[in-house]
């Protein structure tokens, strides 16, 4: 059997941008929803909900950029300067929210602008990512191995759209984390945003499902093509389902439920994303097989990430379990 | 499944790259302007350079830090844990404090890096993702995730996970900080002396030997001489800091501790540098002699060269001016003959040359500041011996001044090697010129503007912070009126001093 090498790498850098959404996802949400909150001391919790854990959910973009260097190089040529604009803007968002999360605690007088800056950043950061997403969807002008288009080719009404859609997404990814991470008025208060942005996200679904299919007569076919056929018209019953689910568990305030449905709504939408653009690098342009770095580059590096993933799987699985259960105030070891 | 054939072309042309060393300017036939090196804020590639600089610059002094930090970090909780004395954890959150910020920093501000190449130097990417990507992906894996998998653990965990397994995590982070140097330094030192590489159809770099590939000619060498410049520029951080407060407060125990640990760091490690550093540039010699002509201002080839001490380098005139030199020693230094030939700048092609005056004078600036840490590691020694260490005001007053030194000395270092390696990305092969992205002038020079901006505003608040809890003494004498807890006092002093 021969082993399909760029296959294999074009389904690990997915997960490893699957596994940066869910991950780094909620705590931008929580960064999102940080304006919403009432005092000090409820923003206090909410960033120590994930002040542990941010920079190890950061790093999954780091691997999933890097990785599409190493083994896409054509691909991470192409679709960067493409997105110039909006990956700039979202590596700046996320300079400021980062900083945020020691600076906050360093000041009194500047904690306002800190504040802003977590709040500002994660939105732009999340607007930007979902800008990026519609804007590579919709395709990338391409010619002699780099891009060929203009600067401003990314906003389009779909990217926009895509972008807010992952605002949404996000935000409700960081209410449900809230409720599963808080006590009290805060966890009230998670319920509400949970509410308002699960709404926003199912509206947000079908609109960007529409567009798509009208965007590309390639993506019907692709989305009917097959077993592809049988998921695309099973995937919209679940999509309903898991909606249900979430809010009667919103309802019932159920502590733990309404964070893996929303992150089960994240899955569903990312699979179905992933049928309509495979097998492409860049969609309709770069195939995954044109994209790839040669199979040496590509063996090398599955070598260490067949040892070194599951580790890392193994020892974050471990710092979440370390950090369990609910924030309490004035945790942390800031003074 | 996947059409192979161009890869296995060309595979010839660098199987021998263990040995290869590319010879700049021999396969290149290029035009040269002077206009080239006038620094032109109209071009988008000056420009990309210009950010690439800027952001690689506020980055790497953090990096540095933190290598040097994470290591002392671990030190000082094994010698509480071992010790069992309270003032090495004293210690340790004092540092952790400060770690915790030069960290967010670093790690916020190497994201931006990890995508700047595909943003700005794209066809860089294109070309020689298949031989860094990797190496890079690697870094990912083994370090940054180590980092910050267990980061958490590390700042917040103590309680948590009681202090073994704290002291686990904070070797992890140290260990992962030190991964993360070695790849990097892989990827930097391929850039500097490549190898192990062919080149396929596609005009991509394609990896031939990986063993090659990272232990490239100059990688060795470079990883020593960082890793060192690391743990001295946070020797002399944690020595000025040190200082500070004994200057304030000779009796303060644990400004005594990061004293007494600093200034040993410095008088072991200072020569040791020296010595790196003196075989890093025999390698230059050997693998870039246009870097090492750039940075001793060498324009003739000569037998019995100078070393020029100080000057100002014109390109124009292709001299050095109001040079101060010492005859013949420049040979000595470089090939350890007194009469030795040294290749100046005009046996290589005017295209080739680096921008002289910015690598001859980062050069000097680092090499200075080497040969202070020397002094001071040898001073701190001597009174050590004569046990005045705690109590020799000129010593803290020099150790403070020398306080951010390390950080200088690390960037004049990257910008004698950085600069010295243009106008090249891929030393010999691949010309910075034609490494950039299909990008216009706006939006190279916007995005420039929005780093400048949001830097400038984040790192002078984290500076700011940092320099603050600097201040915050480390330690509070219990009761200095109780004569009992005076004596008690002294006796930790001394027992502390015994182990150290």
């Amino acid at each position: 059997m021969v082993i399909d090498y760029p296959l294999i790498w074009a389904l690990l850098i997915a997960l490893a941008v699957l596994i940066y959404v869910l991950l780094d996802g909620f705590d931008l949400g929580v960064g999102i929803l940080f304006p919403f909150a009432e005092g000090e001391s409820s923003r206090d919790q909410m960033m120590n909900s994930v002040a542990p854990i941010w920079d190890g959910n950061e790093t999954w973009l780091v691997l999933g950029g890097g990785g599409l260097l190493a083994t896409f190089p054509l691909a991470y040529a192409v679709i960067l300067p493409a997105l110039y604009a909006p990956l700039v803007v979202m590596l700046l968002a996320l300079v400021l929210r980062g900083v945020a999360f020691e600076f906050r605690w360093k000041t009194r007088r500047f904690l306002p602008v800190w504040n802003v800056a977590f709040a500002g950043g994660s939105v732009l950061a999340a607007l930007c990512q979902g800008i990026v997403l519609g804007a590579w969807v919709q395709g990338i002008a391409y010619a002699n191995r780099a891009y060929a288009g203009g600067s401003w080719d990314w906003l389009t009404p779909f990217s926009v759209l895509c972008g807010v859609a992952l605002v949404c997404g996000y935000a409700l990814l960081g209410s449900t984390w809230l409720i599963l991470k808080t006590q009290g008025a805060l966890q009230v208060r998670a319920y509400v945003w949970a509410r308002r942005a699960a709404a926003g996200l199912l509206v947000m679904i079908v609109l960007v499902s529409v567009w798509m299919l009208l965007l590309d007569p390639r993506f019907v076919t692709r989305w009917l093509s097959g077993v592809a056929a049988v998921y695309v018209f099973v995937v919209p019953l679940l999509v309903v389902a898991v909606g249900l689910v979430l809010f009667r568990a919103l309802a019932n305030f159920d502590d733990v439920i309404p964070f893996f449905a929303a992150q089960s709504l994240f899955l569903l939408s990312y699979i179905g994303l992933g049928i309509g653009v495979f097998p492409d690098m860049v969609p309709m342009r770069i195939t995954i097989w044109q994209a790839a770095a040669p199979t040496v580059s590509l063996k090398f590096l599955l070598i260490g990430a067949a040892f070194l993933l599951p580790i890392i799987l193994g020892y974050t699985a471990y710092s979440y379990w370390v950090f369990r259960g609910k924030v309490k105030p004035g945790e942390g070891y800031h003074d | 499944m996947m059409p192979d054939t161009r890869r296995l072309a060309n595979l010839a042309h660098g199987v021998s790259g263990a040995t290869h060393t590319p010879s700049p300017g021999a396969s290149h036939i290029i035009t040269f302007s002077e206009s080239q090196y006038v620094m032109d804020l109209f071009d988008p590639v000056f420009l990309a350079r210009l950010q690439f600089a800027f952001t690689i610059s506020f980055h790497i002094v953090l990096p540095a830090f933190s290598i040097g930090l994470a290591s002392y970090l671990a030190v000082l909780e094994g010698l509480w844990l071992i010790t069992k004395r309270d003032i090495y954890l004293s210690v340790f959150q004092y540092w952790l404090k400060i770690f915790a910020i030069v960290f967010a920093m670093g790690v916020v501000s190497g994201i931006v890096l990890s995508y700047e190449f595909g943003l700005n130097w794209s066809v860089f990417s294109d070309k020689t993702g298949p031989v860094i990507g990797p190496l890079m992906g690697y870094e990912v894996m083994s370090a940054f995730f180590l980092e910050a998998g267990f980061l958490g653990v590390m700042l917040f965990g103590l309680k948590k996970v009681g202090p073994k397994v704290h002291f686990m995590a904070t070797l992890m982070v140290a260990l992962g900080t030190l991964a993360s140097a070695f790849w990097i330094i892989a990827v930097n030192s391929w850039m500097q002396t490549p190898a192990g590489y062919a080149i396929n159809p596609a005009g991509q770099f394609v990896p031939v030997d990986w063993w090659a590939v990272i232990f490239n000619p100059s990688f060795p060498y470079r990883l020593v001489h960082m890793v060192l410049a690391a743990y001295l520029t946070t020797a002399l951080a944690v020595g000025a800091v040190g200082a500070w407060h004994l200057l304030k407060d000779r009796e303060n125990l644990a400004a005594r501790v990061m004293f007494s640990m600093a200034m040993g760091m410095a008088a072991f490690v200072g020569p040791l540098q020296i010595l790196a550093g003196d075989m890093h540039g025999l390698n230059t010699l050997k693998h870039q002699p246009a870097k090492i002509a750039a940075m001793e201002g060498h324009f003739e080839t000569q037998k019995g060269a100078p070393l020029i001490l100080f000057g100002l380098p014109n390109m124009a005139k292709r001299t050095v001016e109001y040079a101060v030199q010492i005859p013949h020693l420049g040979s000595e230094v470089l090939t350890h003959q007194w009469n030795g030939e040294i290749k100046g700048l005009e046996a290589f092609p005017r295209g080739d040359w680096p921008d002289v005056p910015i690598v001859f004078w980062s050069f000097r600036v680092m090499v200075a500041i080497g040969f202070a840490i020397f002094a001071l590691g040898f001073w701190s020694f001597v009174a050590r011996r004569k046990k005045r260490l705690f109590t020799d005001v000129r010593l803290h007053w020099a150790a403070l001044a020398m306080g951010p030194a390390g950080f200088i000395a690390v960037l004049a270092g990257w910008v004698t090697t950085e600069v010295g390696r243009q106008p090249y990305t891929v030393y010999g092969l691949l010309r910075t010129a034609d490494s950039a992205s299909p990008l216009g002038l706006a939006a190279v020079g916007a995005s420039l503007l929005g780093f400048v901006v949001v830097y400038l505003g984040v790192f002078a608040s984290g500076f700011f912070y940092i320099g603050r809890q600097m201040k915050k003494t480390p330690w509070r004498n219990p009761d200095p009126a109780s004569p009992q807890n005076d004596s008690g006092v002294h006796a930790e002093t001394e027992k502390v001093e015994g182990v150290l």
